[in-house]
């Protein structure tokens, strides 16, 4: 079993869906990050027969939109002088913006520079949010 | 307040607001002499990146017929798109032109990113794509309005492309806002009304049926609907259904002494030309209401009535 106290301080993800922690990795952006990051795939766990995990040795922002959208279902532990401080649990994002982009070839999105567009939330189990502009719908995994 | 406020789906306005908008065209139809000057000194941006005759005429004929004036152009190619110029910078340099922009491009969600960048002067969306048409919905209601006397308690038939007709989706969810409304839908299996667009109206608000003879009979008011070509990827396809439903004399010897037909034109096959004489055949005079709407909607966003 792994043991969280081995960082002393820091970020640790928790109940990744197993073959999600190397995109999370990417997607967070932490081969960004300086300090030391250690990804564990495929390790045992009695709820999900096999989880993966991040351990993220410093504070650092975490986008939890974007964590929110890739698996809804981890959960975050912040690790001070070896312990636990702090637990949480994620939801899927009601609105995400500036992540996503629009699939749908007809939206105007494509075809002008627009930063910031909102998405909705319209179907949880899903995972499907709406385009603000063009009200396409599209999932997360599809607009990246 | 509609003054100022831009007008990119019919839900951007309130019920309240739109009876606003029906009840200055019912002032203006009734009295139009007195209205000749209401926009006077006031300038409309007509921007057309998609032709659209019809549409163009209905909204220049309208700031006109109010003593406005109109600058714009219906071919991109004569605008500085050509040069590489963002929508947004468009609409910002023309909006130091103009008091109100009237907007027809063929990508959807663009007259949303307009709305955007011009914030203090109205944008009225005059088509994106296949997404919204907010102004042919307000031209169907105030038909409705007129003919039937309100906008509740009706049974609506609306008949062809349901799987793609945008004009039926936003008709059919403005008119879902008004109580006791109950619709039949009336196309062929492969151009049904999208299921998730079904999940949206209450259970027992509507019916689906193939068969336009069966139901004629039952309701206060036909739309009908161009089932359109550029729609289909197979062009067998388009030749089977495209005639499926074709509203002539006999049918319309089933239907109720005072129901009423209803098309957002250009119509190709789907009515007879024998059915126009039929005193409930009201297209054509629905297209007239569309100016008269349009009218109401400009003075209104402009703050001039």
């Amino acid at each position: 079993m792994i043991n969280v106290s081995q960082i002393k301080k820091g970020i640790v993800i928790d109940h990744i869906e197993a073959g999600h922690g190397f995109r999370i990795y990417k997607e967070l952006h932490l081969d960004q990050i300086s300090d030391p990051v250690v990804l564990l795939t495929n390790v045992p766990s009695d709820k999900m027969g096999k989880k993966d995990m991040l351990k993220i040795e410093t504070d650092v922002p975490i986008d939890m939109d974007v964590l929110g959208l890739i698996d809804p279902g981890v959960s975050i532990n912040y690790v001070r002088d070896g312990a636990v401080t702090k637990k949480q649990k994620l939801t899927l994002p009601r609105e995400v913006v500036g992540i996503m982009r629009c699939v749908n070839p007809r939206c105007i999105t494509q075809t002008e520079q627009v930063d910031d567009i909102h998405f909705y939330l319209v179907n949880e189990e899903k995972r499907i949010y709406r385009c603000e502009y063009c009200d396409a719908y599209t999932t997360f995994n599809e607009s990246r | 307040m509609l003054k100022g406020r831009h007008l990119i789906e019919p839900g951007d306005f309130t019920i309240e607001e739109l009876e606003e908008i029906f009840e200055l065209a019912d002032r203006i139809i009734a009295n139009q002499s007195d209205y000749i000057d209401l926009c006077k000194g006031k300038l409309l941006a007509s921007l057309f990146y998609e032709p659209s005759t019809r549409t163009r005429f209905s909204f220049e004929s309208a700031m006109m017929r109010l003593g406005g004036r109109v600058i714009g152009f219906d071919n991109p190619d004569n605008s500085s798109v050509s040069k590489g110029e963002s929508l947004s910078d468009t609409m910002r340099v023309i909006s130091g032109y103009t008091d109100i922009i009237v907007i027809r491009h063929p990508k959807e969600g663009t007259a949303r990113l307009a709305g955007r960048a011009v914030p203090g002067t109205p944008i009225i969306n005059a088509g994106d794509g296949g997404h919204e048409h907010p102004t042919q919905t307000l031209t169907d209601l105030l038909t409705i309005r007129h003919e039937l006397g309100s906008l509740s308690g009706h049974t609506i038939g609306v008949c062809g492309d349901l799987l793609f007709g945008r004009t039926i989706h936003s008709l059919v969810k403005t008119l879902n806002r008004y109580p006791d409304n109950k619709f039949v839908f009336i196309s062929p299996k492969e151009l049904k009304m999208p299921a998730y667009f079904l999940s949206m109206l209450p259970e027992g608000s509507y019916i689906e049926t193939d068969s336009l003879d069966a139901v004629i009979g039952d309701v206060d008011l036909l739309y009908m609907s161009r089932v359109q070509r550029e729609r289909f990827v197979n062009e067998e396809e388009y030749l089977r259904l495209k005639d499926v439903y074709v509203l002539d004399k006999k049918k319309m010897a089933h239907a109720r002494d005072d129901m009423i037909v209803l098309h957002p034109l250009p119509r190709v096959n789907e009515i007879a030309v024998e059915v126009d004489d039929d005193p409930r055949a009201l297209y054509f005079k629905q297209a007239r209401y569309g100016m008269y709407v349009r009218m109401a909607l400009i003075a209104k966003l402009l703050g001039m009535a």
